[in-house]
């Protein structure tokens, strides 16, 4: 692809009525859908109006006064943007009146504009300058030594964008792109007349503004006041690639704007059916990390972990693991090794990863980090649905009339998604937050939920199950559904549970914590108040009871008919960008591609006729179970592709003591991670920007990754694996990522529609793509679940063993924050630490005044497992009792804490409640001082002999 | 106890009003405040209750209460309604505003307030909008929209919920008409708008006041609270402004009631069909509600049968400035401009000749005598390059520089733009820069022709100020661009009229811009 603009056709399409006008531009008859502006109309029939203050991504304004038109029998000239078409109209957009006009405004925007196109960072990329260009302008007869708003500081604090408010235009769409597009409302314009200006805030810098460095208003910029630092240092770019974000699981596609080999700038793909054109701060901006000078470039061996690492050829690294993980199985038999899947990599990685432990490994000892976030959504979903995945797309939220979000905080989690539930939000949507801490959805700009559920850590199926209650005892049940659709028997084995008083919000109240009137009300209006969809996040999983919450969220969308169609059902907001597809690929010790079980005869048979070998019928071992297994001395060696368990896992300790008992431990990453410490073999990886293949996001959007740049470690982690696998004899000769994903669809009946072209040409698919769903699926369970009937499942509340006591007399739950993503490996390896440099223990005023802990003291953070220090942060935003940090800095070791109780069903951790106890501190505990010393011996490295 | 009625009024205030009413009680009289009747030179006006009616004696010192009781005061005026200036009037609105007690629910209602409510309230909406509609009622904030019709979409408009919003910025150099009936007769207001409310299906109205309006802040506040009973179902609240003119314009009014920055919005949607909080919503200014309980009351006949052309009715004209009987004068269209100036106003108050006058506010035209037998009109205006607005005249004489007068068109512009739309935002700013250059070449003599027009010396990337052409006639030709720009290409009024005053000025009086005189009234 070379470098061409994505073509702004000014206004947004119009609302569907379904009714189309005619009309006459420039003498060409036009028909196009009632409510299109002029400028959209003549846009899209080839005729582009000039324009300032237009964006097909904003609300037209009017200000620019550029596209003025000719309209018969209407006196003046109408602005095209703000003129709706209609029926008969007869309009003119090029005649002399209307370029002297144009022009006349032109003279005016270039009389306060500084005249240093040549030298200035949007050369050639600048709206203002083409527009010039386009009126003919040739003169500025104000002269030079009139009033101007030239010579104001720059304010250059972000870290990957500057302002310069010399060259604005005051055209308002920044300011329009943060309200409109990203709903933060960080900026305003300030002052009137001649003097207005564009103020982040109340005049602060950006970086001290409320700005959540999204880019919208960069991108919104037509001329060079926000402009990417990085144009500003490289120049503008000369090619576009447009691939697939790398981080969270919405799945942004961005056009990669490359100056030969080196990224000039990501920017959201307006085509992009999961973002529309938009994006966050991690995937805008914070893709430095895959230049960063911490990446590993060459492999590495050693045979102890307090060895120094050895760098060696890729030749040697993969005979070694290969020599070693055939000398572990000789040794202790087949299934003492195993291996872990990357949710980070493509689904062809993900895919081999698997292939090459059931066809070379010869057990099913895989698994991956969805193990640790979304299993219970697996279990939960495939038994009261029958599919494992969210029932609809990101569009569906904006026919949503009630939104319930658990457990989830799509502003900090989910950034590009929370942008759209803010704009259906505003246009009137309702909202009902059922979470512990007040996440900033509960109340931010014209944005206010109806109801916040603040329930105790832990409680989760107490509180749905009593929401179930009101709406069964009220008589607020979908029964013409519930006929049509589910298990009548079980519905009434389910009715008759959630009635029982024991289970009445009055009588939970007091374990929940919740107010009884506010969960009826909740209840009534996630019943009765039309399009309700439930969002969840990893709040519902990671606990005990993960996959009984799972299912008591699908119990309320069935028993109230809110399934099936657009605007309702039941959404798992995936963590990373590719933990629907590591899970779809057969990531699980018991299940192969496409979530067939292991010991189901028929789809054993299939892969065992395609891959030529007798593939085992018993699961294989879950993650904890490899580590127990590996402390228990059965479990020898393990290759992990792109997860750093040492720091995700809970209970830090046990992962620590389980690796440190393997004999080969081969690690798959760009960086020396934690979990590498304990590693072996260390294999550098390749990032997104270096490879091909499909990423699948939380709405079962299958996305092309594309390679803009050569892979700095020299080859893409799909041939790594490959090189891996013929070494140990497996016969696999894949050219392309594209021959994979053929195989993946041959064998995987709901990817039988998959293919690269068809990705290419369709941007996306929605799984399943088959015969069945040609064009994909972007609701899910239309007409009928695709078990058959929806099983209702009675979830009766079990409190965690994680208790309080006078020890730990707190509740520790973790999260993540906006500007980091997961481990922090890749965006603390960017200057997104700006935002946050470490992480804080939030606690609320009480606690922290009996505990006479001041806020940014250092305190102790101790449970059973262990204890670790970090600093405090004052807030309210929690409950009493209630203490919350995040896991993006390896320093804090925030897993050091929590324990290795789970998900019943999953072994999914129970992340979410820890009982805890706080205290002032004066340093590092002994665990991360010992660490410490651990991972700087640990990381020394002895180059390769001179080459 | 003698009583006596005093204007509480900005204007009579001003004048010492305060003061001579405490005299007035000091001396044991029973004083009632009203608002004024409208002609300033007679202010403080005291009117004195006897048997013979109201006497009047204006204007009256504090210290001269005795001569007053005594009827001997030398400014002794008689019924001051008889007195030409008001006998001339043809007061429909204005009717009571003078001599009633603003805030007596009792006063208003012996003075036929509420009729035209009950009529209204009596009649189907449908009917009372065809009533307006036949009455010939316009908007008399500027634009002369035909009310009716306005009230028409709104009512056919689909929603449940509708607001009327009065108008009540007035924020026009020389206007004043909004403030004297707001705080002389507010309950005529009140009953305009909950007859519009009826009309149209609204359940609550708000009433936009500027904030110099201090006076009638408080006093529609406390008219609301009195009739409250009266309007409900409907109901009113009073929104004080922050100082813009802009919000002025209806639809940065709307937003600025909604809490947003006062910004003129782009049309469509119509305020009619998605105005307040995107609700249909009636925008009226203050005169044109308050025209509307006379038209429910007395027949839409009985408005319709005054006025001239398309122009129906009676006006409020404020007379302001230079001019000896400032004041408003409610007269039915058709009135000569030079009636209004000269027979009515008196000419000018320093007693030299008139030179100009701006009719419709900082916006307007100015028009020179010679065009004084102009009609009272819309069309007219319009078509005489002027605008009516609402309807402020104010008058200069010989000692004016109408270059100054517009570069302060221009400077009103760049003071009050907000910010949004180019022509307005840089440009007014660009046209004082214009008009400095004017000011600065025509004095002391033309500039001398130098090589100031090379073509090379025009060159965009100049930024030297002498590469352009500053003689007074390049710069007039580019002040008549940039006048064309801002008049067609502006968002709204603000920008888009502005260069009436500008032009009109140029055009009518070249000589104050360094060109020739135009040919005397002679060549017409």
């Amino acid at each position: 692809m070379t470098f061409t603009r994505e073509t702004d056709h000014g206004t947004p399409p119009a609302l569907a009525t379904g009714r189309n006008v005619t009309l006459t531009i420039d003498g060409e008859a036009v028909t196009l859908p009632e409510g299109t502006s002029i400028m959209r109309a003549a846009s899209l029939t080839g005729t582009a109006i000039p324009k300032l203050c237009a964006s097909d991504n904003l609300e037209s304004f009017g200000s620019c006064r550029l596209c003025l038109v000719e309209i018969e029998g209407r006196a003046g000239y109408p602005a095209s943007c703000t003129t709706p078409i209609a029926e008969g109209m007869v309009v003119r957009t090029q005649t002399d009146r209307l370029k002297q006009l144009r022009r006349g405004v032109m003279e005016l925007y270039i009389s306060d504009h500084p005249l240093d196109c040549l030298t200035c960072a949007a050369n050639g990329d600048c709206e203002l300058q083409d527009q010039a260009g386009a009126v003919g302008l040739r003169d500025v007869r104000y002269g030079y030594d009139g009033a101007t708003n030239m010579g104001q500081p720059k304010d250059q604090s972000n870290p990957y964008f500057d302002f310069d408010p010399s060259k604005c235009i005051a055209c308002s769409r920044c300011v329009r792109a943060c309200d409109e597009v990203q709903g933060t409302f960080a900026l305003t314009m300030e002052g009137r007349g001649f003097d207005t200006k564009v103020s982040p805030s109340q005049g602060q810098d950006f970086l001290s503004s409320e700005c959540v460095s999204c880019g919208a208003c960069v991108q919104a910029c037509p001329t060079a006041t926000l402009i990417e630092k990085k144009v500003v240092e490289t120049g503008t770019p000369d090619r576009a690639v447009v691939t697939t974000c790398a981080y969270c699981g919405v799945g942004c596609t961005f056009r990669a704007e490359m100056r030969g080999q080196e990224l000039v700038r990501m920017v959201p793909w307006k085509e992009g059916k999961a973002n529309r054109g938009h994006s966050c701060v991690k995937g805008r901006f914070a893709w430095g990390y895959a230049q960063h000078q911490d990446r590993i470039l060459k492999p590495m061996i050693r045979s102890s972990i307090d060895q120094p690492w050895r760098e060696v050829s890729w030749d040697e690294a993969i005979a070694h693991t290969a020599r070693e993980f055939r000398r572990i199985q000789d040794q202790y038999g087949a299934r003492a090794i195993g291996g872990i899947t990357s949710s980070r990599c493509t689904n062809e990685e993900t895919f081999l990863v698997q292939k090459m432990i059931r066809q070379g490994f010869g057990n099913n000892n895989v698994d991956t980090c969805a193990r640790v976030c979304h299993s219970p959504t697996g279990y939960g979903l495939k038994t009261t649905f029958g599919t494992s995945a969210g029932t609809q797309d990101f569009d569906s939220v904006m026919q949503a009339d009630v939104m319930l979000v658990i457990g989830a905080n799509p502003t900090d989690a989910h950034p590009v998604f929370a942008s759209r539930m803010k704009k259906r939000l505003r246009q009137g949507a309702r909202l009902i937050v059922v979470d512990p801490r007040r996440i900033d959805l509960i109340r931010s700009p014209h944005v206010e939920a109806d109801h916040h559920l603040p329930l105790r850590p832990g409680t989760n199926v107490a509180v749905l199950t009593a929401m179930a209650h009101v709406i069964v005892t009220e008589k607020l049940c979908d029964e013409a559904f519930i006929r049509a659709r589910c298990d009548w028997d079980e519905f009434q084995d389910w009715a008759d549970f959630v009635s029982e008083p024991a289970r009445s919000p009055e009588a939970t109240a007091p374990l929940t914590g919740v107010p009884a009137e506010e969960l009826r009300a909740a209840a009534r209006l996630y019943a009765t108040g039309g399009n309700a969809a439930i969002y969840y996040g990893l709040g519902v999983t990671e606990h005990s009871q993960g996959s009984s919450t799972v299912m008591a969220i699908a119990n309320l969308a069935m028993a109230t008919g809110n399934i099936g169609r657009p605007g309702v059902g039941v959404n798992p907001l995936r963590g990373q960008n590719n933990v629907q597809g590591a899970c779809d690929m057969g990531s699980f010790p018991h299940e192969f591609s496409g979530y067939r079980h292991v010991s189901d005869d028929d789809a054993r048979a299939m892969f065992e006729s395609a891959w030529g070998v007798k593939l085992d019928s018993e699961p294989g071992l879950r993650i904890p179970n490899m580590l127990d297994a590996a402390t228990d001395g059965t479990f020898k060696g393990i290759f992990i592709q792109g997860e750093d368990i040492l720091q995700s896992d809970p209970n830090t300790h046990h992962v620590a003591a389980g690796l440190a008992a393997m004999e080969c431990v081969v690690v798959q990453d760009l960086f020396l991670n934690e979990t590498a410490n304990y590693a072996h073999v260390f294999l550098p990886g390749s990032t997104f920007l270096e490879k091909d293949g499909t990423f699948t996001n939380a709405e079962r959007r299958i996305q092309r990754v594309r390679k803009v740049m050569a892979p700095l470690n020299g080859h893409a982690d799909w041939e790594i694996v490959q090189l891996l696998a013929q070494a140990l004899g497996l016969d696999w000769k894949y050219s392309h990522p594209s021959e994979i994903m053929d195989e993946i669809a041959a064998l995987t009946p709901t990817f039988a529609g998959v293919h690269y072209d068809r990705l290419d040409a369709e941007g996306s698919l929605q799984w399943p793509a088959n015969e069945a769903a040609p064009d994909g699926t972007p609701t899910m369970h239309i007409d009928g679940f695709v078990r058959g009937k929806g099983k209702f499942v009675v979830t009766d509340y079990v409190a965690t063993d994680e208790k309080t006591g006078p020890r730990f007399p707190l509740l520790l739950t973790t999260g993540r924050i906006l500007s980091h993503y997961n481990v922090g490996a890749q965006t603390r390896r960017t200057a997104n630490t700006a935002w946050h440099p470490e992480d804080r223990l939030e606690i609320h005023p009480v606690d922290a005044e009996n505990r006479g802990i001041k806020d940014g003291d250092w305190v102790s953070l101790r449970s059973r497992a262990g204890e670790t220090t970090l600093r405090a942060l004052i807030t309210e935003r929690v409950a009493p009792g209630v203490v919350y940090t995040t896991f993006h800095h390896p320093d804090t070791q925030a897993n050091v804490i929590t324990t290795d109780y789970s998900d019943w069903a999953t072994n999914c951790p129970e992340y979410k409640v820890t009982a805890v106890q706080v205290g002032l501190s004066n340093g590092p505990s002994d665990w991360q001082e010992d660490y410490a010393e651990h991972a700087r011996q640990s990381r020394r490295i002895i180059p390769e002999a001179a080459e | 106890m003698t009583r006596v009625f005093i204007s509480a009024d900005m204007a009579s205030v001003a004048l010492g009003a305060d003061q001579v009413a405490q005299a007035f009680v000091d001396a044991g009289c029973e004083v009632v405040r009203t608002g004024s009747r409208g002609l300033f030179s007679i202010e403080p006006l005291v009117e004195v209750e006897t048997a013979d009616g109201r006497i009047g004696y204006g204007p009256v010192a504090a210290d001269e209460v005795r001569t007053v009781l005594d009827g001997a005061h030398p400014n002794r005026l008689g019924d001051v309604a008889a007195l030409p200036f008001f006998a001339a009037q043809q007061r429909f609105t204005f009717a009571r505003c003078g001599i009633v007690d603003p805030l007596s629910m009792a006063d208003y209602a012996a003075h036929g307030g509420w009729t035209g409510l009950d009529i209204a309230r009596s009649a189907d909406p449908q009917a009372v909008v065809d009533t307006v509609k036949a009455s010939g009622l316009r908007g008399r904030g500027g634009a002369g929209f035909p009310t009716g019709i306005k009230w028409q979409t709104v009512l056919d408009a689909p929603g449940a919920e509708k607001y009327i919003v009065c108008n009540a910025d007035e924020g026009d150099s020389g206007t004043f008409a909004d403030r004297m009936l707001m705080e002389g007769d507010p309950f005529c207001l009140i009953e305009g708008m909950a007859i519009a409310a009826h009309a149209v299906g609204a359940g609550h109205g708000y009433i936009y006041i500027r904030s110099e309006y201090a006076f009638a802040v408080e006093t529609m506040r406390k008219a609301i609270e009195l009739s409250a009973a009266r309007i409900a179902p409907f109901t009113l609240e009073v929104r004080v402004g922050a100082g813009a003119y802009v919000c002025g314009e209806e639809t940065a009014l709307l937003d600025s009631i909604e809490g947003k920055r006062g910004q003129v919005r782009a049309k469509p949607p119509l305020p009619a069909l998605a105005g307040l909080f995107g609700r249909p919503t009636v925008i009226n200014n203050v005169l044109s509600l308050a025209a509307v309980p006379f038209i429910l009351s007395a027949g839409a006949e009985a408005y319709a049968d005054v006025g001239f052309g398309r122009s129906r009715g009676t006006m409020p004209v404020q007379l302001a400035g230079n001019v000896k009987n400032g004041g408003l004068f409610e007269v039915g269209f058709g009135i000569t401009l030079g009636e209004l100036v000269n027979d009515i106003g008196g000419g000018t108050a320093s007693g030299r000749p008139v030179r100009a006058v701006q009719v419709g506010g900082p916006l307007g035209a100015y028009f020179p005598p010679s065009m004084f037998d102009l009609p009272f009109d819309y069309e007219a205006f319009t078509q005489a390059g002027g605008l009516i607005g609402h309807a402020g005249i104010t008058v200069f004489d010989d000692s004016v520089d109408m270059a100054h007068m517009a570069r302060f068109a221009m400077e009103f512009c760049a003071v009050e733009s907000c910010g949004k739309c180019t022509p307005c935002r840089i440009g007014s700013t660009r046209g004082v820069e214009i008009m400095d250059r004017i000011i600065a070449a025509r004095i002391p003599e033309p500039a001398p022709p130098t090589a100031r027009t090379g073509t090379l010396e025009k060159a965009l990337y100049s930024r030297s100020p002498d590469r352009i052409d500053v003689s007074p006639g390049a710069q007039t030709a580019l002040l008549r661009d940039l006048c064309d720009t801002m008049k067609y290409g502006s968002l709204c009024a603000l920008g888009g009229f502005t260069p009436y005053p500008v032009l009109s000025a140029l055009d009518h009086f070249p000589e104050d811009f360094g060109a020739p005189a135009p040919i005397p009234q002679a060549a017409e």
